[in-house]
């Protein structure tokens, strides 16, 4: 009898302490929730490193609210890695009462959503396909917002000696004669839609998951982002085009040199181009006009300017409301 | 492995100045993770607790479904979501898309299979004599069924821990029906996937500290709870 006595007395005891484990776990809990809960409810300037948001110079009178205040934009992840999207969507949204629901996808993502009217608004890079998209009356007002360049990018030792050279098709030929390995995007955006516009210009017909691409071609497929691709391309000593944005903001994990610069054809040129209302009755027409009138205001071209100057030294982009592709292509 | 220390050294950082950003995500995805698991309990439970008690004509077959479902793949279930959700989908004029609502639909239908797959093995495995007894004594039903799911406490709280743990985690679904949208519908996992691709390795691994300490508080609570049971 005393034995089990003392089972049962041993068995409460270890009832009581876990319960006491427990209620000083909930409590953490309700502490961390609590806090949680009242930090996040005050408003105080973000200082993450992603992104230092700029004071920003609002009127005193409220802005009103627009009948439709939800527009959803489609981008691409170059103008989301930069920055510089986070910064100009939170002055459109102060200054206009607009809430932005920004997806970044590639440009042919983006511009599949436009077809199906999933968005209202899109900013994309990816000329060749836009001209069909806009063929085809999906899109409506497509404006010349910004554009900055494309690299080739390469190992140090550079095997297929292309560094310096002015014309970026001659150094692909160099590269796919060498057969050293050349790194795509493989995902249809702006970027990969470029680069494949280069080897065509070559002859050598590349594509995205064929298996008739060249053994020295290798594709990083949908989700495998610009830097994703560029870490790829460090690892493995291959070539591979980018942006020059992506490239200077994460050049210090890179093993990767700039060989080819300067070729008009490495031009990188973003448009925004509002979706048709007239295909879809539920396009916020006015939220798509608002945003892209922003884009080309003169204030945002002021920020595209400069942003980036103090972080890396150069402007990532170079604003161009009012010019023509034609213009860029001299310069 | 520089990176991984500044990583740990960030994330106290981050948190000892509360900053702003980081608890807003960690709120979120706890609240919609949260919530998520609740509904799945609310749905899931029932289901496991028929399918594993009563006999019906079709009963295995469901049951087959149901342990499919365990194994959904998350990207899939957003896919389909999002295809229901979109602008021009069905469901289209409710405007959920890259809304928390959204990510809520979508881990529920991840979790709720989990949950009910658990609920329906504990009743199971409960001896069949149990439910005689009880019914002998006068019990209802409602009673019945109450009395067992106290019984199968131990799996069921592993349920309850599964289900969660399986969303918190989950970055597709999040991620294409939410869109990581700042401030709206950015959470951890999807913040974590966006920083890394970014570039800003250490803020990522910050983020993914707190997760994982998330993760570990809740399930600290719930085992707490489950192995109390077994005390007894």
């Amino acid at each position: 009898m005393g034995k089990i006595d003392t089972i049962f007395k041993e068995e409460e005891k270890m009832g009581t302490r876990n319960r006491s484990k427990i209620l000083i776990a909930l409590l953490t809990l309700v502490l961390l929730v609590g806090l949680i809960s009242i930090v996040a409810s005050c408003n105080n300037e973000a200082t993450t490193p992603a992104t230092t948001l700029p004071v920003t110079t609002t009127p005193a009178t409220t802005v009103p609210k627009p009948a439709n205040p939800e527009i959803i934009m489609a981008s691409t992840t170059s103008t989301r890695d930069s920055g510089l999207m986070d910064v100009l969507i939170h002055i459109f949204e102060q200054q206009t009462g607009y809430k932005m629901k920004p997806i970044y996808v590639g440009s042919g993502a983006a511009m599949s959503m436009g077809q199906k009217g999933n968005a209202d608004v899109l900013l994309v890079h990816s000329p060749a396909a836009e001209v069909k998209f806009m063929d085809d009356g999906y899109g409506i007002n497509r404006k010349l917002v910004m554009h900055n360049d494309y690299i080739i990018v390469g190992s140090p030792a550079d095997p297929a000696g292309i560094k310096g050279m002015t014309s970026a098709v001659d150094a692909l030929k160099k590269v796919s004669d060498a057969q050293i390995n050349f790194y795509s995007r493989g995902d249809n955006s702006g970027t990969d839609a470029l680069e494949k516009s280069l080897w065509k210009k070559l002859g050598i017909s590349v594509a995205d998951n064929s298996t008739t691409n060249p053994k020295w071609y290798i594709e990083g497929g949908t989700g495998t982002g610009m830097l994703d691709l560029l870490r790829i391309a460090s690892e493995k000593n291959g070539y591979t085009i980018t942006d020059r944005s992506t490239y200077l903001a994460n050049k210090k994990i890179l093993s990767l040199d700039v060989l080819v610069q300067g070729d008009p054809v490495l031009l990188n040129i973003y448009h925004v181009i509002q979706v048709n209302p007239a295909n879809f009755s539920n396009v916020n027409a006015d939220g798509a006009k608002a945003f892209s009138d922003f884009m080309l205001s003169t204030a945002t071209q002021a920020i595209i300017k400069t942003y980036g100057v103090d972080k890396y030294g150069q402007a990532l982009f170079f604003p161009d409301a009012g010019k023509t592709e034609a213009e860029l292509g001299s310069q | 492995m520089g990176m991984i220390f500044d990583g740990i050294k960030q994330a106290f950082l981050l948190l000892i100045h509360g900053d702003p950003q980081v608890l807003k995500i960690a709120w979120l995805s706890l609240l919609v993770s949260g919530s998520a698991t609740v509904c799945s309990l609310c749905v899931g439970i029932p289901l496991g607790a028929v399918l594993g008690l009563s006999r019906f004509p079709g009963r295995r077959f469901v049951a087959s479904l149901i342990n499919t479902g365990m194994g959904l793949p998350p990207v899939v279930v957003g896919l389909v979501v999002s295809i229901f959700l979109w602008r021009n989908g069905p469901l289209g004029i409710l405007h959920i898309m890259y809304t928390p609502a959204a990510m809520v639909i979508a881990q529920f239908i991840i979790a709720m299979p989990i949950v009910a797959g658990f609920t329906m093995a504990a009743t199971q495995q409960l001896d069949p004599k149990l439910r005689l007894q009880i019914l002998s004594l006068g019990a209802s039903r409602v009673q019945l069924v109450w009395i067992l799911l106290k019984e199968a406490r131990l799996p069921l709280l592993a349920a309850i821990m599964a289900g969660f743990g399986a969303i918190i985690s989950e970055v597709g679904a999040s991620m294409m029906v939410g869109g990581n949208i700042m401030g709206q519908t950015r959470v951890l996992t999807t913040a974590i996937v966006g920083e890394n691709s970014k570039g800003e390795f250490a803020y990522a691994i910050a983020l993914s500290i707190i997760l994982m300490a998330l993760v570990f508080l809740v399930n600290f609570i719930l085992t707490m709870v489950q192995q109390r049971a077994k005390a007894r």
